[in-house]
């Protein structure tokens, strides 16, 4: 008897589920993105201290926390893929290693645009920002590392390793600023430290990029079943000409 | 819609945001609709997945 994880490991069985759920979180994500945004510069209020600029939290700390989310997907897949040889978990870490490093970067971005005016510079080499860059650079080197070799099952393995590996970055992202005395303020994140007027926004738009990510990881992820269906038709058309011709030659 | 004067800070976050975004889903879309052309190509050339004389432990599931 299969267990449900078996029965979505099935590509087609996942091709089918997905293309049923994708329209309705990406219907959703569009919503709540839309909604978040009104509210961000209509509705919340300035910061006492930050002034207007703390509108850019609104896009910052979803970025930040969407690429910490993107790692460990990626780190749990290829777990998946070294251990249980889940014929999906190589499918989906590939997907999701671009759309991680994407919000890496936005969180890269809007977070030194956000330092610039508020701690008078655009960058220090605090344990925060640091690790931050590190995380992105362990993207690009999976996707590098990932996309130089054309044996599928080696690259997978390899860069299995390596994912599990720089697993180690995400505590320290998240606990530097409590471990070392950083620059980035200490996490207030979606806590009660942030008031209502501004905490409601900010999980709007949380929710409205995670289920963006979402909908972006299972159409990246179809995408590359389909990649994959292709390559397999043509080595397997090289295949047959390669035996008609072998046995036209005799 | 008056910003205060880090206005153009906020701007730019949100400009290089959308525009990081706005390329990830373009570029997610254009290579699904790309991948998408190459499978129905293959089908109409009458392609299949599997070599008739590939054995069974060869055969790919995705």
């Amino acid at each position: 008897m299969q267990t449900l994880t078996q029965r979505l490991a099935n590509p087609t069985r996942f091709m089918e589920l997905s293309r049923a759920v994708l329209p309705w979180v990406a219907a959703g994500a569009c919503l709540l993105i839309a909604y978040a945004m009104y509210l961000v510069f209509l509705v919340a209020p300035p910061d006492y201290q930050q002034g207007e600029t703390v509108k850019i939290m609104y896009i910052h700390l979803p970025s930040a926390w969407l690429a910490m989310m993107g790692y460990s997907i990626v780190a749990v897949s290829r777990f998946g893929l070294l251990v249980f040889r889940h014929p999906l978990a190589d499918v989906s870490a590939k997907a999701a290693a671009p759309i991680g490093a994407a919000f890496t970067l936005a969180a890269l971005i809007t977070g030194s645009l956000w330092g610039k005016p508020m701690w008078g510079t655009y960058w220090v080499w605090d344990a925060r920002l640091t690790s931050v860059l590190i995380l992105f650079f362990l993207y690009l080197g999976l996707i590098a590392l990932r996309s130089s070799l054309d044996d599928e099952s080696l690259a997978g393995k390899l860069t299995a390793v390596l994912a599990l590996v720089g697993v180690a970055i995400l505590p320290i992202i998240k606990f530097s600023v409590d471990w070392w005395n950083t620059l980035h303020q200490p996490s207030t994140g979606f806590t009660s430290t942030v008031d209502p007027s501004m905490r409601t926004p900010l999980l709007i738009s949380a929710v409205g990029f995670t289920l963006l990510f979402i909908a972006l990881h299972l159409k990246a992820m179809q995408t590359e079943i389909v990649r994959r269906r292709v390559k397999a038709m043509r080595m397997a058309q090289v295949e047959r000409d390669e035996q008609r011709f072998s046995a036209g030659a005799e | 819609m008056d910003l205060g004067p880090h206005a153009a800070f906020i701007w730019a976050s949100y400009g290089a945001f959308v525009a990081i975004v706005g390329l990830l889903i373009g570029w997610t879309l254009f290579d699904g609709w790309r991948q998408a052309n190459a499978l129905a190509d293959a089908e109409r050339r009458g392609l299949k997945r599997r070599s008739t004389s590939a054995p069974a432990s060869d055969r790919g599931s995705a």
